[in-house]
């Protein structure tokens, strides 16, 4: 079995006033059928640009992007605007973070749909309509003929996702990215989306690359995760290899974090101290050094992504195997 | 930034003139002659055509149909109509601020109050209201309480620009200062017991200042334009003063024979008006808080 | 909706009387001279000035005089003080030519200044936007009856091309109406240019970074339809409430200059006339016609608002 997307050597880098910023610096990772890849990491670690990037959304005067990301047969990357325009939305499609102002407030919802249908379908526009319908009726909206002919701030914040959701599933993507999709709604609807999700991956066979901070959301949906770390992949594993058996201090740090129900609760959740680097000027070293407890010597040379306990696990420190199985 | 040089150039030649000027803007030469490349020519022709402009030390502009120096009345009537545009921004920024920040800040019916007055300032027609104002105080001048302004004294025009234009300035105040008054400094402010004026001076008014500057840069220039247009009708700046306006107004009457007249003062007013607009922007570009990623160099 | 649209009536009534309170005030009150002395002439006597004084009902109290007149100008018999003509029938007269300046520049000025600001936001710190700027912020400091002169000047006495002004009534000829227009259609249109493409290039570029438009490209439509579609039709709203403040305005009293220099007998004209002589009846009346209008453009611009914004119509609170 192929994967549908193969990312290698993603680089991503903005020039500004200030200097060049170097948002994605070598991110690699592979999205199989029916999937769920979650990429984690705190927020301006660069797994949204990432993302961006993927459809072609970072594009802009002021970018330089390099690497591969290879799609149905084809390089993302190397696509002209035209043909990547084919891409969004057909095959690969995208819900953002915020619902609230990711729908346009001045056109009804059932028309905001219709136009990606008519985008790249020649349906009328009544088909299109009714097709919209289907759709809001498939992620649980209620009454959605009615619904349909309404405008977006007549939503919920969490019926306005699910409206973001039909809408990207409406050509039936082989693939959908998800940007922090929960992120902005209520704790007892984000378990729903995440439901929705769930059913939609598992019916449809949809890979879905899911980016979130949430390590929570990361356990219900994951099947596959990659941590994020100052514009680079730090460990990539399954989702049980990872929550079992981490290996980067980073993903300790982040696993600590989480409170837990069945532990005496400290008196303070333990932080990972310090701030990340600045990707202006990224340090020559591991780039987690000035924050990691178990820093020493070797850690002056970056380290390199590789191999170390299980199978299509990789992490990225210098730590030894048996020193990562003693600290975690 | 070359435009903050001609602004500063616009408005500080009007200040050299008594010091570089060979003649007072208001003295006729009609019959006077002077050297044009070599030769004696009239200032005014027999015809009552005034001498065009060249590249000479006196009469640099040309003349008008008195014989006046075009030069001269130009950085005269600069001063005048600088004089005005900046004197009448004060006035406006100061009503406007006042009465932007109480209704703002005290809402109710002093709002209720405040805003029909700036209804019913702005409803009125400007140039109208301009002009209305403008005739009927040249003729006999103003008199509230002791204080007497005498009809063809510069402060009519002032005062009428400075008025009619604050419901502009002080609208947006007024919205910035409701929008500010919700936010959680101005409840701290009174949770600590600041009296409002103090919450007005300290609190709100920092936090308009950018958009006060902004606009009154903008308020100058929409001030001489103004200014130039009551003038042009014979509302605005009364004979003997100048202003750019006023020297519009008399070259059109020649404007077949001695265009230059027209041009000119007009040109001044176009490029004063455009350096402080220019000026506004930037002054608004640069207060934006909004960073922006441009192009890389 | 109908408890709103009284209540915006109320205060249309109630500023409209505000305003032809000041106006009759401005005229009556501050002049320090006497009306019916300039009106009588400069050679006339006593008796005369006396007689003048009675006719035209100057020897009434303030109040009263008000009264009457407010109600000669409802019943259309308001009569000028410095000729006979009844004020109403010339601002009627006067109507057409001024409507026709009005809407032929307000046409003009909206299609350049969509074009102009259209293209200045897609192409942002390009050649094209740059030079738009500037001309953008030289028509924005152009004196309006200077413009009007210079035109005047180069174009129909240096070069031949347009007529020296007057007005040709559409319905006499409508080639030579249009002709007669159009120096004075540039002339009222070249402010408002460069104000409007202004405001829609900002504008646009607020929209562009918004979020639902990042969602539009990600769906895959056109780049086009994403200018058309989302960018432009979210930053039209405040152009179009601006437009109606302006347009609104410009009836009401911003085409003195234009008219003036332009010899075309207007509503504008015939006030700048009227100002000159002092002549109260029909400034006043013209006033009163042109708050009206600014007064029922306001109200007009608070209605489409709602109308184009959604979430105003169904009860939400509009952005800031």
């Amino acid at each position: 079995m192929s994967p549908i997307l193969r990312v290698a050597d993603l680089r991503v880098s903005f020039a500004t006033d200030e200097g060049v910023v170097h948002a994605v610096d070598g991110v690699s990772f592979d999205v199989n059928p029916g999937e769920v890849v979650a990429i984690v990491g705190e927020s301006g670690c660069g797994k949204s640009v990432t993302a961006q990037t993927l459809i072609g959304l970072t594009r802009s005067p002021n970018a330089t992007i390099s690497g591969t990301a290879i799609f149905g047969g084809r390089d993302l990357i190397d696509l002209s605007d035209d043909e990547l325009r084919t891409v969004r939305g057909a095959h690969i499609a995208m819900v953002f973070q915020d619902p609230m102002t990711s729908l346009n407030p001045v056109y009804r919802v059932g028309d905001q749909i219709a136009e990606m249908i008519r985008a790249h379908r020649e349906v009328s526009k009544r088909e299109a309509l009714t097709r919209a319908v289907e759709l809001l009726h498939s992620v649980g909206i209620p009454n959605p003929e009615r619904r349909a002919r309404d405008y977006p701030h007549e939503f919920s914040g969490g019926m306005r996702q699910r409206v973001m959701i039909a809408m990207a599933l409406a050509l039936e993507p082989e693939l959908l990215i998800a940007d922090e999709p929960t992120t902005a709604l209520d704790v007892t609807i984000q378990a729903q989306i995440l439901n929705l999700l769930r059913t939609l991956n598992r019916e449809k066979n949809t890979s879905v690359v899911l980016i979130t901070h949430d390590l929570g959301v990361v356990a219900e949906l994951a099947d596959k995760v990659v941590v994020m770390y100052a514009g680079q992949v730090v460990e990539q594993a399954s989702l049980d290899e990872l929550f079992y058996q981490p290996q980067h201090p980073y993903t300790w740090g982040l696993l600590g974090s989480i409170p837990r129900p069945d532990e005496i609760r400290p008196d303070r959740l333990p932080q990972i101290p310090g701030q990340p680097p600045s990707l202006r000027n990224p340090p020559t070293g591991c780039r987690f050094a000035a924050r990691c407890e178990y820093v020493f010597a070797d850690c002056v040379q970056p380290p390199p992504l590789r191999s170390g306990s299980g199978i299509g696990h990789l992490d990225r420190c210098w730590l030894s195997a048996d020193a990562k199985a003693g600290r975690r | 930034m070359l435009f903050v040089f001609i602004v500063v150039f616009c408005l500080a030649a009007p200040l050299w003139a008594d010091h570089v000027a060979h003649t007072g803007p208001n003295q006729n030469h009609i019959t006077d002659k002077v050297l044009v490349g070599g030769q004696l020519t009239d200032v005014v022709a027999p015809d009552g055509t005034p001498l065009g402009p060249g590249l000479r030390g006196r009469y640099l502009l040309g003349a008008d149909q008195n014989g006046r120096d075009v030069m001269v009345r130009l950085m005269y009537g600069g001063r005048t109509s600088i004089y005005i545009g900046v004197l009448a921004a004060v006035i406006t920024t100061l009503l406007a601020v006042t009465v932007g920040v109480l209704a703002g800040y005290y809402r109710g019916w002093i709002d209720s109050v405040l805003s029909r007055i700036l209804d019913v300032v702005w409803a009125f027609p400007v140039l109208l209201l301009g002009i209305a104002l403008g005739t009927t105080l040249a003729l006999g001048g103003l008199r509230i309480g002791g204080i007497q302004i005498a009809g063809d004294s510069l402060w009519i025009p002032i005062l009428i620009i400075g008025v009619v234009y604050v419901p502009y300035m002080a609208r947006p105040i007024r919205g910035e200062v409701l929008a500010l008054r919700e936010k959680e400094f101005v409840e701290a402010a009174v949770a600590a017991g600041k009296g409002p004026l103090r919450i007005m001076i300290a609190e709100l008014l920092p936090n308009i200042i950018s958009t006060i500057i902004v606009f009154s840069a903008l308020n100058i220039a929409n001030n001489m334009l103004l200014e130039s247009a009551l003038s042009f009708l014979g509302a605005g700046v009364r004979p003997p003063n100048a202003s750019w306006g006023t020297m519009i107004a008399d070259g059109y009457q020649t404007i077949y024979t001695a265009p230059h007249l027209t041009i000119v003062p007009g040109l001044m007013i176009v490029l004063t008006v455009l350096s402080l607009n220019v000026f506004g922007d930037g002054l608004r570009d640069a207060l934006d808080p909004r960073a922006q990623i441009r192009p890389g160099r | 909706m109908a408890r709103f649209a009284v209540r915006r009536l109320a205060g249309m009534i109630a500023v409209l009387f505000a305003i032809s309170v000041i106006v009759f005030l401005i005229f009556n009150v501050i002049p320090n001279s006497d009306p019916a002395a300039r009106i009588a002439g400069k050679n006339a006597n006593p008796a005369l000035i006396a007689r003048v004084r009675a006719d035209l009902g100057l020897d009434q109290s303030l109040p009263v005089q008000y009264l009457t007149m407010m109600k000669q100008i409802f019943t259309g018999q308001l009569t000028s003080y410095a000729s006979d003509q009844n004020v109403l029938q010339h601002i009627i007269s006067g109507l057409p030519v001024t409507l026709s300046l009005c809407v032929g520049a307000a046409l003009l000025w909206m299609v350049l200044a969509i074009w102009f600001g259209y293209l200045s936001a897609v192409h942002p710190g390009s050649f094209t936007d740059r030079s738009l700027t500037v001309l953008s912020l030289v028509g924005i400091s152009l004196p309006v009856f200077w413009l009007a002169a210079i035109l005047l000047y180069y174009f129909s006495f240096k070069v031949q091309v347009f007529p020296t002004g007057s007005y040709v009534p559409f319905t006499e000829d409508p080639l030579q109406w249009l002709y007669h227009l159009i120096l004075p259609w540039i002339t009222l249109a070249v402010l408002y240019v460069g104000f409007y493409s202004r405001v829609l290039r900002s504008n646009m570029l607020d929209v562009m970074n918004e979020d639902y438009v990042r969602t539009a490209r990600a769906k895959g439509i056109s780049e086009r339809q994403v200018r058309l579609r989302h960018v432009l039709r979210n930053s039209m709203i405040p152009i179009v409430t601006l437009f109606g403040l302006d347009f609104g305005a410009v009836v009401g009293g911003g085409t003195i200059l234009t008219e003036t220099v332009f010899n075309l007998n207007g509503v504008g004209l015939y006030a700048g006339q009227a100002i000159g002589k002092l002549d109260l009846p029909p400034l006043m009346a013209v006033t009163m016609f042109g708050a009206f209008f600014i007064v029922l453009f306001n109200t007009i611009v608070d209605i489409l608002y709602a109308f184009l914004d959604p979430r105003i119509r169904l009860g939400e609170e509009a952005p800031a």
